[in-house]
């Protein structure tokens, strides 16, 4: 897969193509192809253009229509000081727990995958190609099934809606994807350098960190920007394991979007969509071709 | 005589491993099992460890609301499958004809999957609100009599669960078929030409056939979408209006977390454990026999 995912994420080697005339054919390629991204773009212009009105503008105007007059005003109160039921704290909170969440659990599970990528693939031993499939599976199961088991396993550990407990489930819950990702990805390494550094009296952890390790950056950067998407994306663990002070921002934002309140603030709501959808987008239009590594690796298993 | 470090080094491996696997096993084939103890269990409000036999099975497909789940996934996996699938290789076809921003377009195209959908719902819940969104905007350009209002609709409500999956998805197929198409040799496309064959009838009849393993592979990330979709329904409907538009997922976290019958949560938890695997299972056990050759 990686060979193709590559060729992917590469500047279209084609772009220099000889110059074709624009015949009819061609523009009505064009239309299609704008046309649909018209459509994938049509809610996140929806959120952006609203969020920038007046409550005014948008009771009286379309929803697609462009804004008189750039209003930032909902940002700042979806950020501080929009209400949640009784608590008018807004998005803030919730935020910053997401970032608590997210920092730990993405570094550990990413640094527990390569260590045993680089074991399953550089230091087979009996049983373990099983022992991988049978964690694969842990990839694909509904998560529903550990929903409930869960819950009590953290209330005994003391840890039940807390960060804490939500580190714990998403590492858990991360390990096998990020096992397969390191574990893929040194599989192409060749067995050759490992059998040198051996023979020259290199260590297991030597030669991990002085052979394996710089030669991974894209994998680690895959992983990152993968487990990170992941989890701060993450809305059934957030709803089931978080207590009051511990909700992850995709929850906050459900709870704020749906409370009914006597005054509806759409451009309210939008911007905090918005602050909420942000950092996983920021990273998406900065590092596209490795989260779509991640996304094809994912499908399909080498 | 380099090979003293040799027994050192064989038990450093599996140590290094063992707390991860250790785990990881715990998590996945532990709570699997709890949770099917859970299933056969009296637990109601509270976990409650008591033998009910396969009582909690009867009630389960007994269920009025679970049944209308069942059949909602059943509309739901078909639209959002088929839906995906079509999109997303027509959009991969006409990228492959050498456009000059396929980059951008690309990345409109695949940036749903990179924001949940409790954000983009927020959005599409009300694009799709008869009030505010497309409805009031045609009416508003003039067509008075013009009607969406699925999303409030008992009956059609699901359609648009579908539509909201198939926006968040079709990108994700995209970028699988456009890696296939591009893993394709060229020779066999020259040669087609040669032979003075059409593009759409060298796609249709050459191109698109060879691509068999990465539809199969396709279908199956799908179809376990499919079955996991939570959020698309929590964000959209919250699984009404009534539970017209509830779906396995939905229905076990209300089970398990809101109504207070946790044994029915863990039986129907347990019922799409059981079909994930059905699907899933053959898949990996036939990709990884293929690696091994």
């Amino acid at each position: 897969m990686s060979s193709s995912a590559t060729t992917l994420g590469a500047p279209a080697a084609s772009a220099s193509a000889p110059s074709r005339s624009l015949t009819w054919q061609r523009w009505l390629l064009w239309a299609v192809l704008i046309g649909f991204a018209a459509f994938f773009l049509l809610p996140l212009y929806v959120m952006v253009v609203t969020s920038i009105k007046s409550m005014d503008e948008i009771r009286g105007g379309s929803l697609l229509a462009l804004p008189h007059a750039i209003d930032l005003a909902a940002f700042g109160k979806a950020w501080s000081t929009a209400c949640t039921g009784a608590d008018c704290s807004g998005l803030q909170p919730y935020f910053w727990n997401s970032v608590m969440i997210v920092v730990p659990a993405v570094l550990v599970s990413t640094a527990l995958g390569g260590i045993n990528g680089y074991v399953l693939s550089k230091w087979k031993f009996k049983g373990s190609e099983t022992m991988f499939a049978m964690l694969l599976f842990g990839v694909f199961m509904p998560l529903q099934v550990v929903l409930l088991p869960m819950s009590q396993v953290l209330g005994w550990l003391g840890i039940a809606s807390s960060v804490w407990g939500l580190i714990l489930v998403h590492l858990l819950c991360g390990l096998p994807g990020t096992t397969l990702f390191f574990r893929n990805y040194y599989a192409a390494l060749p067995d050759e350098l490992i059998k040198a550094a051996m023979l020259d009296g290199a260590s297991f952890w030597r030669i991990f960190v002085r052979i394996v390790l710089p030669l991974s950056t894209p994998i680690i950067v895959v992983c990152l920007i993968w487990q990170f998407t992941q989890i701060w994306n993450d809305f059934l663990f957030g709803v089931v394991f978080s207590g009051a002070d511990s909700k992850p921002v995709t929850v906050g934002l459900n709870n704020l979007a749906n409370t009914t309140s006597s005054v509806k603030e759409y451009n309210v709501d939008m911007a905090a969509a918005l602050i909420a959808g942000l950092p996983t987008l920021l990273v998406y239009v900065i590092a596209g071709k490795y989260f779509v590594r991640g996304l094809t690796a994912g499908a399909v298993k080498g | 005589m380099k090979w003293v470090a040799r027994p050192r080094i064989d038990w450093l491996p599996k140590l290094v491993v063992a707390p991860s696997f250790v785990l990881g096993f715990l998590f996945i084939y532990g709570l699997i099992l709890w949770n099917a103890y859970f299933s056969v269990s009296a637990s109601r409000l509270l976990p409650n460890y008591e033998f009910a036999g396969i009582e909690p099975y009867i009630n389960l497909f007994e269920s009025d609301r679970f049944q209308v789940a069942s059949w909602n996934l059943a509309i739901f996996a078909t639209l959002f499958i088929g839906g995906a699938l079509a999109l997303g290789l027509l959009l991969a076809v006409l990228l492959d004809q050498k456009i000059r921003q396929e980059g951008v377009l690309r990345t409109i195209y695949l940036y749903p999957m990179a924001l949940s959908f409790i954000v983009t719902g927020t959005a599409w819940k009300w694009i799709l609100n008869p009030g505010l969104g497309i409805e009031a905007t045609v009416r508003g350009w003039g067509f008075e009599s013009f009607q969406f209002d699925w999303l409030v609709d008992p009956d059609k409500a699901i359609y648009c669960v579908a539509i909201a999956g198939i926006w968040q998805s079709a990108g994700f197929v995209m970028a699988l078929f456009l890696a296939g198409l591009r893993g394709i040799d060229d020779s066999i496309i020259k040669a087609a030409q040669v032979d003075g064959a059409s593009l759409p009838r060298i796609y249709w009849r050459i191109l698109i056939p060879s691509l068999r393993p990465v539809f199969f592979s396709t279908i199956m990330v799908l179809s376990h979408i499919a079955i996991k979709s939570f959020d698309l329904v929590m964000a959209l409907t919250a699984g009404g209006p009534g539970f017209a538009t509830d779906l396995p997922a939905t229905y076990m976290y209300s089970m398990a977390f809101t109504r207070g019958q946790i044994n029915l949560g863990a039986a129907s938890a347990t019922v799409m454990l059981a079909v994930v695997a059905a699907i899933v299972v053959p898949y990996l056990y036939s990709e990884l026999r293929s690696t091994k050759r």
